[in-house]
């Protein structure tokens, strides 16, 4: 790292500043400046407004189930896929991959096409009074789908460097399984695990392809916020869709914020830069 | 002790592999594998003429297109902007860096339908932004323009966070090496230090390309749709669900979840090449 030096270098940095504020700040001050442009009170009232409180509601209650579901089963696949050598191993490491390739529509499809109405498992479920699609239960299993590789993808690679002695160490000196992953395994990625979970959490809260399809969209019930703003976009209800983007615009920057608190954090303590590439 | 030696290749010393296989392949199975499975079964069920005529419809057929191509020019533009930040954010101590670096991932954070709407409306004739070319009778918003800009936006930082890490291990000792043997700073670039960027460039642009073509959120509140012009083959898909049409929506998903999954299994391969590659050249 050195001080920029010479025309050549200014103007390179220039020219990133330049696209950084078009396509980045710009964006961001144009949110605000629309949901405030109303003034406070009519901020308020949308806020307070019957639809925007349910979704809310919805919005937290998907990223509420889906973040400690895959954490489990984030750890799971990343402590089984690099503590053992066994066959199809690779597999599964691909396999963790796959909803990163798959368009959100995609996804949501498939779920409607498995669990919907028509199929065999829907049909069985809602006739003991089950519904799992365009209801609450379907945004959850989507949202679950798209945001399932983020922790075992950060921390494969952690686990990866930092491999098994500490924990056959643990081993000899008698410790059980459960005391090796908590007393051992757990400190060392915990500043990795919470980076998975705030990465997890933005993800499911801003979810919109796959939650479109399988939430079917009925006012006041299946409502999440990302699909609110669409939908008051196209009521032509301009500042309540800027309302509904600012509440996940700050989403996004506590997100941010809290990311580069972790990567500073993971920095400092030497361990690999776990920038999560790749959603 | 079910363990064969068939099975592992490195007999396992740690506890937990049977609860924590167990598990993770059965989380795998029902959130991942049935419901994939389950669209291709479900699209397996129709003929094949009538396969044919959903997925090769004028409509949708230009709707490949569409999203082929925006992504491609998207993945273009990307690649030279995320490597040009990564460039300064990784070698220039200047004011503001730091924000800038943590402002590159706002794209992973921010809902998409929020980017859509907000691009849409900078974007406008009416916008901050859109009112200096709709002077020109240049449309961005609601047209093939704007399209291709959402694309570049939810896409930008798998350029930038690919590269910045190569970009940050690259010693100066090369470059210093290049110039006693007076190497001019582009033949310093285009000979020392592109070369070993490549792998990161094509792993990031790939991702962000196989990011574009399935983009939805974004895309949708800022293309304007218009069938033939700017309708993307999510949305095609969608668009035959809201018809009732469940069969040409799985037929078309299936196609692209085919397509996909062939470009998820290429880079695999392709970066496991890389890698080695890069380990024989070091």
């Amino acid at each position: 790292m050195q001080k920029p030096r010479g025309w050549q270098q200014w103007s390179l940095i220039g020219l990133g500043l330049v696209l950084v504020t078009l396509l980045l700040l710009l964006p961001l001050a144009l949110i605000f400046a629309k949901a405030f442009s109303g003034g406070v009170g009519v901020l308020l009232s949308n806020l307070a407004d019957e639809d925007m409180r349910h979704a809310i509601f919805l919005t937290l209650l998907a990223a509420g189930l889906t973040v400690p579901i895959n954490l489990v089963f984030g750890i799971l696949l990343a402590w089984c896929v690099t503590h053992y050598e066994f066959r199809g191993r690779k597999l599964l490491v691909t396999l963790i991959d796959i909803p990163y390739a798959t368009s959100p529509v995609v996804a949501g499809l498939c779920y409607l096409v498995i669990y919907g109405l028509e199929s065999t498992i829907g049909g069985f479920l809602s006739a003991r009074g089950v519904q799992l699609m365009f209801a609450w239960p379907g945004i959850v299993m989507v949202t679950i789908f798209v945001t399932s590789p983020f922790i075992a993808r950060i921390l494969i690679p952690l686990m990866q460097a930092q491999g098994s002695d500490e924990e056959q160490a643990a081993l000899t000196l008698g410790a059980s399984g459960w005391q090796i992953f908590s007393k051992v395994t757990l400190p060392n990625i915990r500043w990795a695990l919470l980076y998975g979970v705030v990465i997890t959490n933005a993800r499911a809260v801003g979810e919109f392809g796959a939650v479109s399809v399988v939430a079917g969209a009925i006012r006041g019930r299946t409502v999440t916020l990302s699909l609110l703003v669409e939908q008051l976009n196209e009521d032509n209800k301009v500042i309540g869709a800027f309302t509904a983007a600012a509440l996940l615009a700050c989403m996004a920057l506590i997100t941010l914020v809290a990311k580069s608190i972790m990567e500073w954090r993971l920095a400092k303590r030497g361990e690999a830069p776990v920038r999560a590439a790749g959603h | 002790m079910a363990k064969t030696s068939w099975f592992f290749t490195k007999h396992p010393v740690l506890p937990g592999f049977t609860l924590s296989f167990g598990l993770s392949v059965t989380f795998l199975s029902l959130v991942i594998l049935l419901p994939l499975s389950a669209l291709f079964l479900y699209t397996s069920d129709m003929g094949w003429p009538q396969f044919w005529r959903a997925v090769s419809d004028p409509r949708v057929v230009a709707s490949y297109w569409v999203t082929a191509s925006a992504a491609f020019y998207s993945t273009v533009v990307v690649t030279l902007i995320g490597l040009l930040l990564a460039w300064i954010l990784s070698r220039y101590d200047f004011p503001g860096r730091r924000l800038i670096d943590a402002l590159v991932d706002l794209p992973f954070a921010l809902p998409t339908a929020v980017a859509g709407l907000t691009l849409a409306t900078l974007l406008s004739p009416g916008g901050w932004v859109g009112q200096f070319f709709a002077d020109y009778g240049i449309k961005i918003a609601y047209a093939y323009p704007g399209l291709v800009i959402a694309m570049i936006f939810t896409s930008l930082p798998f350029i930038v966070r690919s590269v910045q890490p190569v970009l940050q291990d690259f010693g100066p000792e090369y470059e210093e090496a290049a110039t006693t043997l007076g190497a001019t700073r582009i033949q310093i670039f285009c000979r020392v230090i592109f070369p070993s960027l490549i792998p990161a460039l094509v792993t990031g642009a790939a991702q962000a390309f196989i990011r574009s073509l399935g983009e939805f959120g974004a895309v949708v509140l800022i293309a304007g749709n218009m069938p033939f012009k700017t309708e993307v083959t999510s949305l095609m898909i969608f668009v035959r669900l809201s018809e009732y049409d469940y069969q040409s929506a799985s037929a078309i998903a299936a196609v692209v979840l085919a397509a996909s999954l062939t470009l998820l299994f290429t880079l695999q391969v392709l970066q496991g090449r890389f890698l080695s590659w890069q380990r024989r050249g070091a």
